[in-house]
């Protein structure tokens, strides 16, 4: 356990009242309680309000662009396997824009923890609906109710048997410290999706809203269980679970990588003569 | 000039092993120590379709593919028509005796009779050629003894018997071609194509991380070091799409590792938001961007130098960069050193332009001298003060200590926004100017370290060719073609096009009293640069946008065209 303190204390850009307020709590707690130094922690985002947690935080960060944090982010551990690497982004930079990533990230299997703040709706350009935001619902850009069907991720990332799926809630830290602890322990790709509350621009999705129909999954639920997973994905309405929904024990990318790579790849010297016998091969 | 020059055009369908043969027959000259200059001419199918081999044996260094053709050897009857206009007068076509002869001069192959199974085809085509061109047996031997060597000794005894048999028939049934004049062997020599050069230097330089979306003629950038992964330690990725390629290589980039990213220019088009991140975030990455003609997807398989400005400004917002266009295949190995030297150095995007034509054109080299290269600009691995630390501090050349997250207790902040000295997001008119200066003054550091053109000719010309890239050779080849005529040409190639710093170049073009750009484009963009960067007039431009590569015949005969 380290002192909590480490990962400095910041003037904070975000709504009073703003989901990430916890999530970033939850995510110093998280390597505070796994003895994660800073300097071993590589946070990674792209571009949104929650994007901006790599500058809230005492850590190596990577604040890259819209849609692109799991890119670099897997690139970051494969390179350093050492460092432990969390991309943390919103559900419209990792669902909407980042989609592909989001989809070869789990094909991938990168040992990294993908932490999205998911609030159903777009913060920063100020209340457009997201690939998350709930068929029918109003916006600003959608004044008629969207119409476009929501994106499950935790069911996409069951149904692609991802190594590591989870959903958890703001309004919850310890329920979301337990979760990413186990997220990163998980070898493989994880994915933890934060239920949030946007308070600017999400009317319908509140603290209270989330409050009433979250609970936690019980000891009893078998996460190795793909069809309970499944089920238990698309409880979205009165009652939506919250934890560990599936795992799975895929290998975690790596293990066909070259032998003789040095670690932090790139730190080591060009083997000249390793570099004449390849030279050899075009005579 | 030199004093052999001979040229086989190998033309066939796609899937006929046309190329093989050409590879083959190159490598075996190679080592028997003439000078190969092969380009390839394929269409954008896997089957049918009409491809080309060309090849240039010479006693010099040639560097661009000839306008006719000694020998034309025909897989199919379309090859006969397609190509007999570029043979030679006294030109010698070498076909099956199963086509129809359109040539007096023809070497009709009874393939049936040499090998009883048509896949050996290529083989036949392989002991015909040797022996023709007067090689001696024992080069083709040895090299399908190596080729099928993981095969088993029954295929390769297999193959050396229809070798043999080709050989033989064509020693006893034919005489149609002179044979190549006798050359020092030089077992030592290598056979590469633009791409693999490109792909060796860059591991020279100590390139070890590469993400790649597959893109012709880009790939085979990602396939050398693939090839290549297991002994050099270089970890290579084949990603989603090219936005993911150039994201992961900044993310290696970040993490320590020297990264290169191949494509074309749709995949560059992808790539650009993030080139215009790696400006703001510092991060070094190579970008080679493999030209063909666009727009949108072109003609696939084709070259072109169509891409030059959009290299150059290809991103939104302003930073440095650096676009670098080797002309020859050595010159890849060197410029895919130097783009990562480069991009270390001065911790920003460079990008590599070169061609579908020299991408696939394979030549002859001594092997490279690894000795010549410069030492590789490494990040700061120290990790003293870590909590004062900042990773774009501001100093007197505009290049800031560059740490590498893992090492040591030092947190390295990288990011994309205006920011401050430690990489938080700022929007202080203040610093943002700061850190505007500092870019700025990057960009003057690397404008210090261009590379000048190369001038050949008298220092007064009545005609300067002014080239860049891979158009080097045709314009050499034209221009020595010119002077064996008496006139008074001179020739001035870029292989760094951007930054460019006048002063190295300017009194080249007023020295001369016509300035002729030659380019692979339609719009003359080079040609377009020189004229806003110095206000001199460039009174002619020479384009060829069909998708060929330049010769010295398209260049001479445009020279004097009205």
């Amino acid at each position: 356990m380290r002192d909590i303190n480490e990962y400095g204390q910041y003037s904070e850009a975000w709504c009073p009242g703003c989901g990430n307020f916890d999530i970033l709590k939850a995510l110093k707690q998280t390597l505070a309680e796994l003895d994660i130094a800073p300097y071993q922690a590589a946070i990674v985002s792209g571009i949104g309000q929650a994007a901006k947690v790599p500058h809230y935080i005492t850590a190596n960060g990577f604040n890259g662009l819209h849609g692109r944090a799991l890119s670099s982010a897997q690139a970051i551990k494969i390179i350093n396997p050492e460092l432990t690497v969390i991309a943390t982004s919103g559900d419209g930079c990792t669902y909407g824009e980042g989609g592909n990533h989001f989809l070869a990230a789990i094909r991938r299997n990168v040992d990294m923890v993908a932490l999205v703040h998911d609030n159903q709706v777009y913060g920063l350009t100020k209340g457009q609906a997201s690939p998350t935001t709930k068929e029918g619902q109003i916006t600003k850009a959608q004044p008629f109710g969207v119409t476009n069907a929501p994106f499950n991720p935790v069911e996409v990332a069951i149904a692609m048997r991802a190594n590591f799926v989870a959903r958890s809630f703001s309004g919850n830290v310890p329920h979301l410290v337990e979760t990413l602890k186990a997220a990163i322990a998980h070898p493989g790709f994880a994915l933890v999706d934060v239920f949030q509350p946007c308070v600017s621009f999400n009317k319908v999705n509140t603290f209270g809203w989330y409050k009433k129909r979250c609970y936690e999954l019980g000891e009893d639920y078998d996460s190795t269980n793909w069809n309970a997973a499944i089920q238990k994905a698309n409880e979205l309405d009165e009652q939506i679970p919250i934890g560990v929904l599936y795992t799975n024990n895929r290998p975690a990318y790596g293990g066909h990588l070259a032998k003789k790579l040095v670690y932090p790849i790139g730190t080591g010297e060009v083997d000249s003569a390793a570099f004449e016998s390849v030279v050899k091969k075009y005579s | 000039m030199p004093t052999l020059d001979r040229t086989i055009i190998i033309a066939g369908a796609a899937g006929q092993g046309l190329v093989t043969v050409g590879e083959l027959l190159s490598k075996i000259l190679t080592r028997a120590g003439y000078e190969i200059f092969a380009t390839q001419h394929y269409m954008s199918r896997i089957r049918g379709g009409h491809n080309s081999f060309r090849l240039r044996i010479s006693d010099l260094p040639r560097y661009a593919s000839a306008d006719n053709y000694d020998i034309l050897f025909a897989f199919d009857q379309d090859a006969t028509t397609l190509h007999s206009d570029m043979l030679h007068e006294g030109g010698t076509i070498i076909l099956s005796d199963k086509l129809d002869a359109v040539h007096k001069q023809c070497v009709r192959i009874p393939f049936d009779k040499l090998s009883s199974n048509p896949r050996y085809e290529n083989i036949v085509a392989l002991g015909v050629l040797c022996s023709l061109l007067g090689l001696e047996r024992a080069l083709p031997e040895q090299l399908l003894s190596e080729r099928f060597a993981s095969k088993g000794e029954e295929i390769v005894q297999e193959n050396i018997a229809v070798l043999t048999s080709a050989y033989e028939w064509s020693v006893a049934h034919s005489d149609k071609c002179s044979q190549l004049p006798k050359m020092y062997a030089h077992p030592e020599r290598i056979l590469v194509n633009g791409n693999n050069s490109i792909a060796l230097g860059a591991m020279a330089a100590g390139v070890k991380f590469c993400a790649f979306y597959p893109m012709t003629p880009g790939s085979s950038v990602a396939q050398t070091l693939i090839n290549h992964s297991e002994e050099m330690g270089v970890v290579v990725e084949q990603v989603e799409d090219e936005i993911a390629a150039i994201n992961m290589a900044l993310g290696a980039s970040y993490a320590g590792a020297a990264s290169l990213v191949p494509t074309s220019g749709g995949g560059f088009a992808l790539m650009t938001e993030a080139i215009s991140l790696a400006g703001v975030m510092e991060q070094p990455v190579v970008i080679v961007l493999a030209q063909r003609p666009g727009p949108a997807t072109g003609l696939p398989t084709r070259t072109e130098q169509g891409d030059l400005l959009f290299s150059m400004f290809g991103g939104h917002g302003e930073f440095p960069r650096i676009v670098l266009a080797p002309s020859t295949i050595e010159e890849c190995f060197e410029m895919g050193h130097r783009a990562v030297s480069f991009a270390e150095r001065y911790q920003t995007p460079v990008i590599l332009l070169t061609d579908q034509f020299l991408a696939d054109a394979l030549q002859s080299l001594e092997t490279y001298d690894l000795h010549s290269l410069g030492q590789v600009h490494r990040p700061d691995y120290s990790d003293t003060e870590p909590a004062s630390y900042q990773r774009y501090a501001l100093t007197p050349d505009g290049i800031s200590p560059r740490r590498i997250p893992g090492i040591g207790k030092t947190t390295v902040l990288a990011d994309s926004h205006a920011h401050n000295e430690r990489g938080n997001i700022t929007e202080d008119k203040a610093l943002r100017n700061s850190m505007v200066k500092k870019m700025l003054l990057k960009e003057s550091s690397i404008r210090k370290d261009v590379i000048p053109p190369r001038y050949y000719g008298n220092s007064k010309p009545d005609k300067l060719l002014i080239c860049w890239g891979s158009s080097e050779g045709a314009v050499r080849e034209a221009a020595e073609s010119r002077i064996e005529h008496g006139e008074n040409v001179a020739v001035l190639c870029f292989s760094q096009v951007y930054p460019l710093d006048v002063t190295q170049f300017i009194h080249y073009l007023e020295n001369a009293k016509e300035r002729v750009c030659i380019e692979g484009n339609a719009f003359g963009q080079f040609a377009w640069l020189l004229k806003g960067l110095t206000c001199i007039p460039i009174e002619k431009n020479i384009s060829r946008y069909d998708g060929r590569p330049l010769t010295a015949g398209y260049i001479v005969h445009k020279m004097y065209e009205e």
